[in-house]
C-alpha cells in the first residue's frame, strides 16, 4: 500500500485491533510507507545546512538551542558529585550571565535520579532517566520494566528507553511494538522518549519505519541515539525523523517530539538542526516540548557563540565552567 | 669522520656554510619511518661520491607498506574520479615547483648532462599531468553498455583491483617511476613501490611531494632497498592484488610470477619505451571489469 | 494518553494533540520577533569582492577594446533594475576582426600545438576560475539575478570542472573512440612517425589523432552565463579549435571576466575572443564565412533561424534548444525526495532552465497527496535578494522574460487551470515572479505545451506507465525527463521509452562535465560533455 492508504489506516486505528499487531500486520504498514531515497535525503539535508543564520536570528537560535538541551552524563564512572555539578550547570549554564536560560532537562542513569532530584527540586529543569537496559537493550522485558520503575519511583519526569534493535532487524516488529507499549504504560505520568539507535538501523528506510513503529506504540518523543554508537545523530537521519513526526501528526492529530543525541558538539551543528526542524516539521516544533538536543560539551560552545554575538569578541573555553 | 667509498679525493676547501644533509627514509602510510631493521645502504653519485644512506627496507617494512596500502584502498577508490584527477593535478603542480631540485639531482647523482636532465624532468611532469586527466575518462573508454538479447539493461564498469606492488625501472629514475606509478593510482588503486635500487633518491623526493599534496596517506608507499630482497616478499604477499614487474630483469621474472600465482595476482611485465606516449595498457592492467544486469519492465 | 504528563517541564510539556505553545523569546526580549516563526535575518554576500567597471570593451585577439563604431549597450541588475555598466556592442567589422584573429591563431598557434600543451592552458584556466570563484559567483548573481547559493555552489564549480575535464581530453583525443576522421588519416599515412606531436600525427598506441574543425562561432544564452561559456569553450579548445564567443545581451559580464582569466593564463591572443552584443551580433557571427563550426544554445525559434542561415554552407552545427520536460512521479515514489525533485526541477534558477521539469505528471492515485506536500514545500521557499545567502529563488532575468511568463500564466488561468502560489511578498523594484503551480492542466493547454522558462509548474495526471510515456513524449521537444519510482526495472523501462536526451531517475538537474547533455527533436542535436561531446568539435 502507498502512503495514502497507510496514512488512512493509521488514522483509523481500528486496524490495530482488526488486523492485530503481529509482525506481518506491522510489516504491511511499515514496509508500505514510501521509500526514502538516500542520496536525495542527504542532498536536502546538505542544502539546508548551507542556510546562513545571522544576528537576531542567530541569537534566538542559540538561546533556543540552550533551552532544548538535555544535559547528559551517562558514564560508568558517574558519581553523585558529578551529577550534582552537572545539575548546577543545567540550572545556571553561565554564572556570569543570568540572562542565559536553563536547559530543558538533565539525563542520567536511573540510580542517580534521586541525586538530580535533590538538586533540581522546584526548578523548571526536568529529570530524564535512561532505562530498559540502556544502551544495548539486551535484557528480558521484566528487567527492562523494573529499570523503568526504578527511574520513575526515584522521581524521573522523562524516560529515555531503547528499542530492541536485534528484534527490529530480525523483523519482529510485534515484539518491538509491545515493548514500547509496555514501557509507555510503566512510565505513568512521565514522558517517554524512544531511542531508535539509528546508527545500528543503518538505512534511512529503517529509520522511517522505526519512527512510525515507536509513534504507533505511544512514544512522546522519538530519539536518534544512545550516544554510545557511531554514527549517532546525523542531519539526514534528523530529516527523516522530522518528516515522520510531521506526517504522523497529519495522519493522527498527535504531535510527537524529536530528540537528536550524540555527536552534536558545536553551536553550528545545533543551529543546523534547528533549521532542519523549521523547514521540515515546521516552526511549531521549535520548542523544547517537541525538540530536544542530547549533549554535554555542546552547551559551552553555545555559550561561547552567544557571548560572541552579544559582545562582538570571540571567547575562549576558560571563560566557561566545566562541570 | 672516516673516509668512505671510492677513490681518494683532493682536499676540498672548507665551505663558507656547512650544508644540512637530508636523511632519506621510507614513505609508508603518509609518514617517513626508518627501516624497522635499522639497515641502510650507501647511495653513490656520478663521481663515486657518497650521496646519502638510503633506508634498506626489510620484509617487515614491506608488510607494513602493504597494510597501509590496503587501509587506504577504500577511501581512495571511493573518491570521485574528479577528485582523484584534482589530487593528481595538484601533485603535478608541486612537482613543477620542485623541478629544479629534481634536475640538479639528475645531474649530480646520475651524471646526466643538464639538457637531458631538463628533458627527463619535464617529461616526467607532463606524464603526470597526462595521467591526472584520466580518472574521469577511464570509465568512458573502458566501460560500456552491452546490448544483450533480452529485456535487461547490462553495463560494464572498470573498477580498481586494489593494492598494486610495483618494482620501478632502475632507470630513468624519475620518468620511469612516474610512468609506472601514476597509472596505478589514477585508476583508484593504491601502490607499494620498490624504488630504483641504484638511484632511489628521486623516489624519496617524490614521496615528499606526495606527502605535501592532497594524496591521502597510504595511497602511495615507497620502499628503498634491494629489489632482490623485496620483490619476492611482495610477489608472494597474499594481500597484494597485482604486481608490476617492469623493473625486474627478465631472467628473474619467472620465479616472481610463480610466487604471484599463490593468490592469482594480476601480473604486468611490460617493456616500455619511456619516451613514447603511454597508451592504455598500464591502466587497464589494474582494472577489473564489473558487469551488471537489471531487468527492464514496468 | 491524556493526563499522563509529568509535573515538571513547564513550557516543555504540551498536552497530547494540542498545538505546542509558541516558544518564548529570550529573556532580553530583543529576539521576540525572531522567535515567533524564527525569521532568518538577512545574510548578504558582500559585493566588495567584485569591481564592476563603468565600461566594457570587446575581447579580440587578446585585448579589450571598444567596438569599431563605438556603440554600446547597458547591462542591468535584474533584482534592482540598477544599471551596472555600458558594454561594447559588436558590429560587422568587429565580428570580422574577431573571426580573422581566431583564424590566424588557429593556423599559426593553436591548431598545431601539441595536445599536452593545450591541456596545460586549460588546466590554468580551471585553476584560476577556482581561485577567483567567489568573485565570479557574486558577479553572476548581480548580472543574472540567480541566488548566490546557486552561483556559488553550482554554476562556478561546474564551470571550473568543465575546464578540468576537457583539459584532460586535449592530449587523449585518439582514445575518444570517435575515429581518426578523414583529414587525420591522410596526415598520419603521410607522416608515419611514431612520435607524440601535433594533432594529426599518430598518438599513443599508434592511433591517429582526430583533427579539429577550425574556428568555432558560439552563441550562448542568459540563464547560465558562465557555465554556458565553459560548456562551449572547454571542449572546443581541448579539441584544438579557436573560438569566437557571443554571450547573451543581458548577461555579458562573467564572459568578459572569463576573458580576463584567459589573459591571466597567458592564452595566446586570438584563441578565445568575446563579442558582446545583441541578436544582430550573433547573426553576423553565425553567418560569417570564416567560421567553420557553429554552436548555439537558446530558444528553439532562434535555433531554427540559425539552421536556415547555415544551410548549404558546409558549416558544422550543434544546437541545444528549448524543452518542456516531463517529471513523472509514480505511486511508489520516495515522496519527500520526489517533492524536493519537483521543486528543484522547476524552481531552481527561477525555472530558467532548458531542461526544467515544467510538467509534473503524477500518478492519479497519489496526485492529492503529492500536490499537498508540494504546497507545503513551496511555502518554505525564500524569494528575494539574490545576494542573500538564504535566498532560494532570485529575480527573473529581464523585463521581456517577465512579461512572457506573466502572459503565459494568464493564458493558463484563462484556459481553466487552477492557479496557486505560496504567500510571497515581492520586492518593489526588480523583476520578480512567485513560484506558481497550475493544477487541473490538460495536454492541450498552452502552459502544457509552450516553454515558459519561468517558475511555473503545470500538474497533469496519468493512470498507467504507458500513459505516462505517451504524455511525456507528446511534445515536439525532447531535452530531458525525470522519473520517480522505487522500482529499478520501471526506471529502466521508462528510460528506454522516454524520447529525451537526458533522463534523471530519482534525482533532478544533475550536471557533470563527464555526462553528455543534449536533446532529441526540436530540443536540438549534438551533445555537450563526456566523450560524446567532443564529436562536435572534431573532424571525426
Amino acid at each position: 500500500m502507498g502512503i495514502e492508504q497507510a496514512s488512512q489506516a493509521i488514522a483509523d486505528r481500528r486496524w490495530l485491533t482488526e488486523v492485530g499487531t503481529s509482525d506481518a500486520a506491522l510489516r504491511q504498514v511499515l514496509h508500505g510507507l514510501p521509500g526514502v531515497d538516500q542520496v536525495g535525503a542527504e542532498a536536502r539535508a546538505a542544502s539546508l545546512a548551507t542556510r546562513s543564520i545571522k544576528r537576531d536570528a542567530k541569537l534566538w537560535a542559540l538561546d533556543t538551542a540552550i533551552r532544548m538541551i538535555d544535559l547528559t552524563t551517562l558514564e560508568g564512572a558517574d558519581t553523585p558529585g558529578k551529577v550534582r555539578a552537572m545539575c548546577a550547570k543545567a540550572l545556571r549554564p553561565d554564572p556570569g550571565d543570568p540572562g542565559v536560560p536553563p536547559v530543558a532537562a538533565v539525563c542520567v542513569y536511573p540510580d542517580l535520579v534521586s541525586v538530580a532530584r535533590a538538586e533540581l527540586a522546584g526548578s523548571s529543569v526536568a529529570i530524564a532517566s535512561v532505562a530498559t537496559a540502556f544502551p544495548s537493550g539486551r535484557a528480558s522485558l521484566a528487567v527492562k520494566l523494573a529499570d523503568v520503575s526504578d527511574a520513575t519511583a526515584a522521581g524521573a519526569d522523562e524516560v529515555d528507553m531503547v528499542i530492541d534493535r536485534g528484534a527490529f532487524l530480525a523483523g519482529h516488529y510485534g515484539q518491538v511494538y509491545e515493548e514500547v507499549r509496555a514501557v509507555r504504560e510503566a512510565c505513568g505520568r512521565a514522558y517517554l522518549k524512544v531511542i531508535l539507535e539509528t546508527g545500528e538501523l543503518a538505512t534511512l528506510d529503517n529509520v522511517a519505519r522505526a519512527s512510525w513503529l515507536a509513534m504507533l506504540a505511544g512514544a512522546d518523543f522519538i530519539k536518534t541515539s544512545t550516544g554510545k554508537v557511531s554514527p549517532a545523530a546525523t542531519l539526514p537521519v534528523g530529516l527523516v525523523m522530522l518528516g515522520a513526526v510531521r506526517d504522523y501528526a497529519r495522519a493522527t492529530g498527535r504531535q510527537v517530539g524529536v530528540k537528536v543525541a550524540g555527536g552534536i558538539r558545536t553551536a553550528k551543528d545545533a543551529i543546523r538542526y534547528l533549521v532542519l526542524v523549521r523547514e521540515t516539521a515546521g516552526p511549531q516544533w521549535l520548542t523544547p516540548g517537541l525538540f530536544r538536543i542530547g549533549a554535554s560539551s555542546l552547551l559551552n560552545d553555545l555559550l561561547m557563540q552567544r557571548s560572541k554575538q552579544l559582545t562582538g569578541h570571540y571567547a575562549g573555553p576558560d571563560y566557561f565552567t566545566l562541570d | 669522520m672516516p673516509d668512505r667509498g671510492g677513490a681518494s679525493r683532493p682536499a676540498a676547501a672548507q665551505p663558507a656554510r656547512l650544508a644540512v644533509r637530508k636523511t632519506y627514509k621510507l614513505f609508508i602510510g603518509g609518514a617517513f619511518p626508518r627501516s624497522e631493521s635499522g639497515r641502510s645502504y650507501p647511495v653513490t653519485g656520478a663521481g663515486g661520491t657518497l650521496l646519502a644512506h638510503a633506508a634498506r627496507a626489510s620484509r617487515k617494512d614491506a608488510r607494513d607498506a602493504v597494510t597501509a596500502a590496503r587501509a587506504a584502498v577504500g577511501k581512495w577508490s571511493a573518491a570521485t574520479a574528479y577528485n582523484r584527477g584534482q589530487v593528481l593535478y595538484r601533485v603535478a603542480e608541486l612537482l613543477e615547483g620542485r623541478a629544479a631540485q629534481f634536475r640538479e639531482a639528475s645531474v649530480s647523482a646520475e651524471g646526466h648532462p643538464a639538457a637531458a636532465a631538463r628533458r627527463e624532468v619535464a617529461a616526467a611532469i607532463d606524464r603526470w599531468v597526462w595521467y591526472a586527466g584520466w580518472p574521469d575518462k577511464v570509465a568512458q573508454v573502458a566501460g560500456s553498455a552491452n546490448p544483450v538479447a533480452g529485456p535487461y539493461f547490462n553495463f560494464s564498469v572498470p573498477e580498481p583491483t586494489g593494492v598494486v606492488a610495483i618494482v620501478a625501472p632502475p632507470r630513468p629514475s624519475l620518468l620511469g617511476l612516474v610512468s609506472v606509478l601514476a597509472p596505478v593510482i589514477a585508476t583508484g588503486n593504491t601502490a607499494v613501490v620498490v624504488a630504483s635500487e641504484a638511484h632511489p633518491l628521486p623516489a624519496v623526493t617524490l614521496a615528499e611531494v606526495l606527502a605535501t599534496s592532497d594524496v591521502p596517506g597510504g595511497v602511495v608507499n615507497i620502499l628503498t632497498g634491494f629489489a632482490a630482497e623485496l620483490a619476492p616478499v611482495l610477489a608472494g604477499h597474499m594481500d597484494v592484488n597485482a604486481i608490476d614487474l617492469t623493473g625486474v630483469p627478465a631472467a628473474d621474472r619467472g620465479e616472481l610470477e610463480r610466487l604471484a600465482a599463490g593468490n592469482v595476482k594480476r601480473v604486468l611485465a611490460a617493456e616500455d619505451d619511456w619516451a613514447a606516449p603511454p597508451g592504455l595498457h598500464r591502466m587497464l592492467a589494474f582494472l577489473e571489469t564489473k558487469t551488471v544486469w537489471h531487468p527492464v519492465g514496468i | 494518553m491524556a493526563g499522563k504528563r509529568g509535573q515538571r517541564g513547564g513550557a516543555a510539556a504540551p498536552q497530547a494533540g494540542e498545538v505546542a505553545a509558541q516558544p518564548a523569546g529570550g529573556a532580553t526580549g530583543r529576539t521576540a520577533s525572531a522567535g515567533a516563526a524564527w525569521e532568518y535575518a538577512p545574510a548578504p554576500e558582500s559585493r566588495e569582492i567584485v569591481s564592476i567597471s563603468a565600461e566594457y570593451g570587446l575581447f579580440i585577439d587578446g585585448d579589450f577594446g571598444p567596438a569599431a563604431d563605438g556603440r554600446q549597450f547597458p547591462t542591468i541588475n535584474p533584482a534592482t533594475e540598477e544599471p551596472l555598466a555600458q558594454v561594447a556592442l559588436a558590429g560587422e567589422a568587429d565580428t570580422g576582426r574577431a573571426v580573422t584573429a581566431a583564424r590566424r591563431a588557429y593556423e599559426r598557434v593553436w591548431g598545431s600545438m601539441p595536445g599536452a600543451e593545450r591541456a596545460k592552458y586549460l588546466y590554468r584556466i580551471a585553476r584560476i576560475l577556482q581561485e577567483r570563484a567567489r568573485e565570479f559567483a557574486v558577479l553572476e548573481s548581480i548580472d543574472n539575478g540567480k541566488p548566490i547559493r546557486e552561483s556559488r555552489d553550482v554554476d562556478v564549480p561546474l564551470a571550473a570542472a568543465h575546464f578540468f575535464y576537457h583539459a584532460g581530453w586535449a592530449d587523449k583525443l585518439e582514445f575518444a573512440g570517435l575515429g581518426p576522421g578523414s583529414r587525420a588519416d591522410r596526415a598520419a599515412a603521410a607522416d608515419g612517425a611514431g612520435e607524440p606531436g601535433p594533432a594529426g600525427a599518430r598518438g599513443a598506441d599508434g592511433r591517429a589523432v582526430p583533427r579539429p574543425l577550425g574556428v568555432a562561432g558560439q552563441v550562448i544564452p542568459w540563464n547560465f552565463p558562465l557555465l554556458m561559456a565553459a560548456w562551449k569553450l572547454a571542449p572546443a579548445l581541448a579539441a584544438g579549435n579557436t573560438c569566437v564567443l557571443k554571450p547573451a545581451e543581458t548577461t555579458p559580464l562573467t564572459a568578459l571576466l572569463l576573458a580576463e582569466v584567459c589573459q591571466q593564463a597567458d592564452l595566446p591572443p586570438g584563441v578565445v575572443n568575446v563579442l558582446t552584443g545583441a541578436g544582430g551580433t550573433g547573426a553576423a557571427l553565425v553567418g560569417h564565412p570564416g567560421v567553420d563550426k557553429v554552436a548555439f544554445t537558446g530558444s528553439t525559434e532562434v535555433g531554427k533561424e540559425i539552421s536556415r542561415a547555415v544551410a548549404g554552407t558546409g558549416k558544422r552545427l550543434t544546437l541545444e534548444l528549448g524543452g518542456k520536460a516531463a517529471n513523472v512521479v509514480f505511486d511508489d515514489a520516495p515522496v519527500d525526495q520526489a517533492v524536493e525533485g519537483i521543486v528543484n526541477g522547476i524552481f531552481f534558477n527561477q525555472g530558467h532552465v532548458c531542461c526544467a521539469g515544467s510538467r509534473l505528471l503524477v500518478q492519479e492515485s497519489v496526485a492529492d497527496i503529492v500536490t499537498e506536500r508540494l504546497r507545503d514545500r513551496l511555502a518554505v521557499l525564500r524569494l528575494g535578494d539574490p545576494l542573500d545567502k538564504n535566498t532560494d529563488i532570485g529575480a527573473i532575468n529581464s523585463r521581456e522574460q517577465l512579461d512572457k511568463i506573466t502572459a503565459l500564466s494568464a493564458a493558463g488561468e484563462a484556459e481553466g487551470a487552477q492557479r496557486w502560489s505560496p504567500p510571497c511578498p515581492l520586492p518593489e523594484r526588480g523583476y520578480w515572479f512567485p513560484p506558481t503551480v497550475f493544477t487541473g492542466v490538460s495536454q492541450s493547454y498552452r502552459i502544457a505545451r509552450e516553454e515558459i522558462f519561468g517558475p511555473v509548474l503545470s500538474v497533469l495526471t496519468f493512470r498507467t506507465p504507458e500513459e505516462a510515456v505517451t504524455k511525456a513524449n507528446n511534445t515536439p521537444y525532447g531535452l530531458s525527463a525525470r522519473v520517480w519510482t522505487e522500482k529499478g526495472s520501471r526506471i529502466l523501462w521508462m528510460a528506454q521509452r522516454l524520447r529525451a536526451g537526458v533522463v534523471w531517475a530519482n534525482t533532478y538537474n544533475r550536471f557533470d562535465p563527464a555526462s553528455p547533455f543534449g536533446g532529441y527533436r526540436e530540443s536540438g542535436f549534438g551533445r555537450e560533455g563526456g566523450r560524446h561531446g567532443l564529436a562536435a568539435y572534431l573532424d571525426a
